[in-house]
């Protein structure tokens, strides 16, 4: 299956084919996709009761648990964070200290430039828009094009296209992965190789037959009485695909665009073996791993933080869509 | 929200009439992306069992019988690899399912802040895994690493961590388990916010304290959820590769080699692409088993 899925440890979002993003009943602007933000914490009921919480002793016992989870998520998801972004900018000397301050001894920002400069981040960080931009591109389009197909065209022998893709879903990850370096370096028919070519992460992205789920899942959904009223009107089925399906689809293609991209900017493995003869090409993860045997520990640690800037980004853009993602694919 | 209807009855336009022009645009639209599948999931999917049957040597393979899988299944790597990956496995479905569990159930009953847990616990999520690995290996560096100061300052006897065989493989789950718990941890919220109220009310009513009330209606209303996350888990965890890869290099003394990693190694170090392909034959099989009960269990659960 597609190296670009998800990078394995991260597999849960496999859980994708369950997902059921809904069709609003009428089409609306997609760009408010209903704003809960009334603390709908404040109504449910959970485990323990608003009535036992409204008691002065559950008013303590709550306060007191909820500053410790606090103190909890605090130290272990973002001290380390905290500890890297300033372990960016301490010395050598201070790194490597038994019993070090708890904030750098001498502010050195300027690791960071250097990182930057020495690294060459700037060109890693293009070689990894051009690879993940073009297959989140790839993927995306021809995806839908086919999920739309086969949702509301319905070929004949269409549902064993369905079916074969389905099956994919079986084949793991990355078990396959030899066999694909193996058809990468030598195209059957064409006899070309897709080594050391951004296409060679490209193609590959569009083999997920998570993502094809999820868009044809949400086409099935689309209410037939809106397709006939469009051809009654002489639409084809491209014009109905442009201007009826894809703008309904907004959040869905929002959703796996997120997936699809994060996921190939985060991508490994695959890289790893496509850019295996030319790092200069390759993308920043393989890149960062290549180069951190002969980069000093400060810098190295400023060139990290620097890499996970993109993706920590469309995290804190996208927060909602995300969260809707995880959501959808637990409401089973 | 109207219901989906049915689409198998309609013929009178040509959006469901199996017209020539109409099917020949659609396989148009298909044929792409199918071709994308065949290159890159279904042809390797055949290759990979036909491979490990062959001897394979700079695009010429000859049959081979099965001398690659006598081949792999003497080397000692080999044992190495299958124990560390199921113990690998092992732990990380004690972790990375009961820890996410857990912070689920604590941040659902929270009644304030709830967006600083779930984006706090889901940023390690977004970090790319070769970044979070390279921190980690930091924070494992003995003395002066992270982990060791907060020891130390603790008056805790310090740990090797990934530089000796006892503790090296708990050492990679941990890190997979801050990388990757965010994830699980939101679908749980999910799940649990799913769960009618009147349950607990009902058993609060009978009497039943708060264990119980986990106990007999959080675990069984949540239970579809927690098998489904842990089959991936399982699916997940068999193919660890990029930390292996970037923290240990498999050592020390084989202590860390995954069976991804034995077929990387197979592959690319010593270029013998009959013995990785075997490999990957049984993990292909052994995975699928899981797959299969996956998929089961999502379409009988609709």
């Amino acid at each position: 299956m597609a190296r670009a899925v998800l990078d394995p440890p991260a597999a849960p979002a496999g859980a994708a084919p369950s997902a059921t993003v809904r069709v609003p009943a009428r089409p609306r602007p997609a760009r408010r996709p209903a704003r809960r933000r009334v603390r709908p914490e404040a109504s449910a009921r959970t485990l323990v009761s608003a009535a036992t919480l409204s008691r002065r002793k559950g008013k303590v016992v709550y306060w007191t648990v909820f500053s410790f989870v606090v103190l909890i998520f605090a130290a272990v998801f973002l001290f380390p964070m905290f500890w890297a972004v300033t372990g960016g900018m301490r010395s050598q000397q201070d790194l490597g200290q038994n019993s070090p301050t708890f904030l750098p001894q001498r502010w050195l920002p300027g690791n960071y430039r250097t990182a930057w400069d020495q690294l060459q981040l700037g060109h890693y960080f293009l070689n990894t828009v051009l690879q993940a931009g073009g297959g989140w591109l790839f993927e995306l389009t021809l995806l839908t094009l086919a999920a739309f197909a086969l949702s509301r065209m319905r070929p004949r022998f269409g549902y064993l296209i369905t079916g074969a893709i389905l099956a994919s879903l079986m084949l793991p990850l990355y078990a396959l992965v030899v066999p694909e370096y193996l058809v990468a370096s030598h195209l059957p028919v064409v006899h070309s190789s897709l080594l050391d070519n951004p296409a060679g992460i490209w193609l590959p992205a569009v083999a997920n037959a998570f993502n094809f789920l999820i868009l044809k899942r949400f086409f099935d959904q689309i209410p037939q009485e809106m397709m006939e009223a469009a051809e009654i009107d002489g639409a084809g089925a491209l014009r109905r695909l442009w201007s009826i399906v894809l703008p309904l689809a907004r959040p869905v293609l929002a959703v796996v665009s997120i997936i699809a991209f994060v996921a190939l900017w985060q991508n490994f493995l695959w890289p790893l073996l496509i850019y295996s003869g030319n790092t200069d090409a390759a993308p920043i993860s393989v890149a960062l791993v290549a180069l951190s045997d002969d980069t000093r520990q400060n810098i190295l640690l400023a060139a990290s933080v620097l890499a996970s800037f993109p993706t920590i980004l469309v995290f804190l853009i996208f927060q909602r869509h995300i969260t809707a993602a995880a959501t959808s694919l637990g409401a089973a | 929200m109207r219901a989906a209807p049915e689409q198998r009855g309609y013929t009178s336009t040509s959006a469901g009439r199996n017209t020539l022009g109409n099917n020949l645009l659609a396989y148009l639209l298909i044929a792409p992306a199918v071709l994308c599948f065949a290159l890159f999931s279904w042809y390797p999917g055949i290759k990979v069992i036909i491979l490990s049957f062959q001897h394979y040597n700079f695009g010429t393979a000859t049959f081979d019988g099965l001398a690659n899988y006598r081949a792999i299944f003497s080397d000692p790597e080999f044992v190495a690899a299958w124990r560390n990956t199921f113990e690998f496995t092992g732990i990380a479905l004690v972790l990375g399912f009961g820890v996410p569990f857990i912070t689920a159930v604590v941040i659902n009953e929270m009644r304030h802040a709830r967006w600083f847990f779930r984006t706090v616990v889901y940023l390690p999520v977004v970090i790319p895994p070769v970044v979070t690995a390279l921190l980690w290996k930091w924070f494992y560096t003995p003395g002066s690493g992270l982990f060791d100061l907060v020891l130390r300052g603790a008056h805790l006897p310090t740990s090797s961590w990934i530089y000796s065989t006892n503790t090296a493989i708990v050492s990679l789950v941990l890190v997979t388990t801050w990388g990757n718990m965010g994830l699980t941890t939101l679908i749980y919220l999910t799940g649990l916010q799913n769960i009618p109220g009147q349950l607990y009310e009902a058993a609060e009513l009978d009497g039943a304290g708060i264990w119980r009330r986990f106990r007999h209606v959080t675990v069984p209303q949540t239970r579809y959820l927690l098998l489904i996350l842990m089959l991936l888990q399982i699916i997940a965890t068999m193919q660890v590769f990029t930390e292996v890869y970037v923290m240990t290099g498999g050592g020390p003394q084989n202590a860390t080699v995954t069976v991804l990693y034995l077929i990387y190694q197979y592959a690319f170090n010593y270029n013998n692409y009959g013995g990785a392909c075997a490999l990957s034959a049984m993990l292909l099989v052994f995975l699928a088993i899981f797959s299969a009960f996956y998929l089961r269990l999502t379409r009988s659960h609709g």
